[in-house]
């Protein structure tokens, strides 16, 4: 009988409500090896994980550890069975000390009082086998860097025996100096027989590290191998495929005088200072991976972020974006990345969600009047084909798709003039996301301007007339769409370097 | 069809806390040593005029609780504001003014507790916990830590069963209760002020992307709730005819329950000044009817701890129904 291998998944589905997220999944680990999996944001490598964690259970398929099947009730079941995953996000009690955060439900005990001179030697050998034994115990946690609360967490799955280890972003928030320490222990472990599963957006990386790699594209697998028989173009290649071309309505519009700029705009959450122009009747993509920067842009923009430095000029007014009063006032609106926690007040009704941030029409005598306010969201539901039963519905009894048309329909009913929409097509069934481009397009149509984040390459290519990409905190680049591609758009938000001249045809 | 379906909803969604008070009274008349005492005139008006004091701070604090917020200083508030009054008419302050100084007093405490909560980005928990001991410290500290008599005027006619102009049929305390139940339903249900004091409690970030002014809304919101404890202040001076700096011990634990009990949701976003109407009454009628029967003390508060956690569990279900 050949040996088993250490992790085995057959034919894993999961779908949420109508979209496929993940399609007959297969996936081998080895002990011993660093396997990478790559993919666009939203190929379904975060479900994947959760489903490995035992945070989600597979519609479909089965896994296997060492040949037992591994069927988790929840992630510290996963985690008790030798699977430990360390999110981008870490997942340490700031204020608990090293030693509490690494035994945390796996403390050493007797009689029900915590052992700690057996837990302290636990750590210690630990923390020894990834070279930091000058990581205190007894420190709390939030007083470490970024990197070595990364220690803190690896050693917390080294200490309850996992074999295999997961690692979702490591990299993305830290230093060169972190990275190479992390390769090292990585490096070490795998000499141990650990196998590691290591999710990356940087492709370099990814070569430097991994010995084999599997790349998911819209759930499913598209291409497996091992990393020294391949390049960075090539894994870019099946991360984006050659997609079914999409039909994204193109309403004609001519770009006119500038209606907003802004200089020197910077927040304590982005890189490098902005300076950026956006005429009447443009549709501005900007792209990126998730945390360059994009979200934080437009949110200083806005007022929304504290700002350290710029100005904005819109329309002719010039003001210090801080009150979003004032950004409301002067034309701007803005549609949150995040719909449920910032984007609407979910637990209240349509009509009040959809007209917060303009009254005004509503006044008499300083009272508001209900009824017309409530006429006034009827109209909006029908022009923009919300599918709820009455103005008064509770947001968060909506679809997604129609809770973004509700907050899209409050910047249209606010009267904006230049409409700041971060992922507005994000987790939205396919008809409400064509309804949002043509949506777009007739704004520009209109003479008003549009600046949009995603993350998903075609839209931002076949709606926007100009792209901007950022990468790690800064923008990088802005050029007419039609000079981008694909390929060039996902290698300048990887690399952050200017595109390739051959591929564009032009000298950055 | 629609609008008579949301209607009815929202009855329904009262139903909870009228059933509760209906419940109260009717359990208290059908009790034989009581009936006969217990839904008569005298007493029912004897029980509106105790309510008025709670009534007016839960109005106040339905506005901060619909606004995602509390105030625990609410009854050191009115403690402060009831010995100010009693001081300011010893100094030959005339009534009228006195008066004005209690609610104004309320209403500089209500302004720092909102203040504070902006400013320094503290949980209201936090802040108007503080509050609590500096009001009442300072309510005894002018008082001398002793009761401030004070000789009497019409101030002290506001609270009385038998109102002096007999066409006023209740005391004045209720009129005044009743009037700032209107203002504060208005307030809440047609203004901008209260649509954004909604929206603020029902999501702070939602509110603050679509421009609502979220600190004015909260310092405003503290304030008007500081006015109106002010207010409660000077109808217990006119209670009591003496400032009591020890008044109201623990009062706004009440104050809060009701506004719970009528529907008021901690997390924020929900209330109603009918509901905390209410659940006011509810917790008067049962405290009443109570002392009637000659129940000890601490069987009421046993009842009423029951009530609140029957109030929201009701709630709880009433909304995993929606």
């Amino acid at each position: 009988m050949p040996e088993q291998p250490l992790l085995s998944l057959t034919g894993i589905s999961k779908s949420f409500g109508p979209n496929l997220v993940l399609d007959a999944v297969d996936f081998e680990l080895e002990a011993g090896e660093v396997q990478a999996i790559l993919g666009e944001n939203g190929a379904g490598k975060s479900t994947l994980i959760k489903i490995l964690s035992g945070a989600y259970k597979p519609d479909r398929g089965r896994m296997f550890i060492s040949g037992v099947e591994y069927r988790p009730t929840g992630p510290l079941d996963g985690r008790r069975q030798g699977i430990a995953v360390i999110y981008q996000e870490l997942n340490l009690a700031p204020h608990l000390t090293v030693e509490e955060n690494i035994m945390l439900g796996q403390e050493e005990s007797r009689l029900g009082l915590v052992d700690r001179k057996k837990n302290l030697e636990r750590i210690k050998k630990v923390l020894e086998f990834l070279c930091h034994p000058e990581i205190s115990p007894d420190i709390p946690v939030r007083k470490l860097s970024v990197g070595a609360r990364q220690v803190v967490e690896i050693a917390r799955a080294l200490a309850s025996q996992a074999r295999i280890l997961v690692m979702d972003e490591p990299t993305s928030s830290l230093s060169q100096e972190d990275t190479r320490r992390l390769f090292e222990i990585i490096r070490k472990l795998r000499a141990e027989g650990v196998g590691i599963i290591y999710i990356s957006h940087f492709l370099e990386e990814v070569l430097e590290i991994a010995d084999r790699f599997t790349v998911l594209r819209d759930g499913k697998v598209v291409g497996r191998g091992l990393i020294k028989e391949t390049s960075v173009e090539e894994l870019i290649q099946l991360m984006i495929g050659r997609r079914i071309s999409e039909l994204f309505p193109r309403l004609p519009h001519q770009p006119g005088e500038v209606i907003l700029s802004c200089s020197g705009i910077k927040s304590a959450r982005m890189g490098r200072p902005v300076d950026l122009e956006l005429r009447r009747g443009e549709i501005l993509g900007v792209a990126g991976l998730v945390g360059a920067g994009r979200t934080e842009f437009l949110r200083a923009l806005f007022g929304l972020d504290r700002l350290e430095a710029g100005l904005v000029v819109v329309s002719g007014r010039k003001f210090r974006p801080s009150f979003t009063a004032v950004s409301i006032g002067s034309g701007l609106g803005m549609l949150s990345e995040d719909r449920q926690l910032e984007g609407l007040a979910v637990r209240m009704n349509l009509a009040d969600n959809l007209t917060l941030s303009r009254l005004k029409p509503y006044l008499r005598a300083g009272f508001l009047n209900a009824r017309k306010q409530k006429a006034a969201a009827s109209s909006w539901i029908e022009r923009i084909n919300i599918k709820a039963r009455s103005p008064e519905q509770k947001v968060w009894t909506l679809s997604g798709g129609n809770q973004q048309k509700v907050a899209l329909a409050r910047l249209l009913h606010q009267e904006a003039e230049v409409f700041l929409l971060d992922e507005p097509t994000r987790g939205i069934d396919v008809m409400s996301k064509a309804q949002i481009y043509e949506l777009m397009g007739r704004l520009a149509a209109d003479n008003k301007a549009v600046i949009f984040v995603s993350s998903y390459l075609p839209e931002l290519l076949g709606v926007a007339d100009r792209i901007a990409v950022f990468h790690r905190g800064q923008l990088v680049e802005v050029r007419p769409a039609a000079s981008w591609t694909e390929a060039s758009l996902m290698r300048a938000a990887i690399t952050g370097r200017e595109s390739d001249p051959v591929i564009t045809g032009e000298r950055p | 069809m629609k609008i008579a379906g949301s209607g009815l909803k929202k009855i329904a969604g009262l139903a909870g806390p009228f059933v509760g008070l209906i419940l109260v009274i009717t359990i208290f008349s059908l009790m034989p040593e009581v009936s006969d005492r217990f839904l008569n005139l005298a007493n029912i008006k004897s029980v509106a005029t105790q309510s008025v004091i709670v009534a007016l701070c839960a109005l106040g604090m339905t506005l901060i609780i619909v606004s995602g917020g509390i105030d625990l200083s609410a009854a050191s508030n009115l403690a402060l504001s009831c010995v100010l009054v009693a001081y300011a008419i010893n100094l030959g302050v005339p009534p009228l003014l006195a008066a004005l100084v209690g609610v104004a007093a309320g209403g500089i405490v209500g302004f720092l507790n909102g203040f504070l909560i902006t400013r320094l980005r503290l949980v209201p928990f936090i802040v108007t916990l503080g509050m609590m001991g500096i009001a009442r410290g300072l309510a005894k500290w002018v008082a001398r830590n002793q009761k401030i008599d004070a000789p009497l005027s019409w101030l002290n006619e506001l609270m009385v069963r038998t109102p002096k102009p007999s066409w006023l049929l209740v005391s004045p305390g209720i009129w005044l209760m009743v009037l700032f139940s209107l203002v504060m339903a208005v307030l809440l249900r047609k203004t901008v002020f209260g649509r954004h004091a909604f929206a603020v409690g029902s999501n702070e970030l939602t509110a603050r992307l679509c421009g609502v002014w979220t600190d004015r809304v909260k310092v405003a919101v503290y304030t008007i709730s500081g006015l109106l404890c002010g207010l409660a202040g000077v109808m217990e001076f006119s209670r009591l005819t003496v400032g009591d700096p020890t008044v109201a011990m623990g009062l706004e634990l009440d104050i809060i329950a009701a506004v719970v009990i009528g529907g008021g949701s901690l997390s924020g976003g929900e209330g109603s000044i009918l509901g905390t109407l209410v659940g006011v009454f509810i917790m008067a009628f049962l405290r009443n009817g109570c002392t009637m029967m000659g129940w000890p003390n601490y069987f009421q508060e046993i009842i009423i701890g029951a009530i609140i956690i029957a109030a929201v569990t009701l709630d709880r279900l009433r909304h995993r129904q929606e």
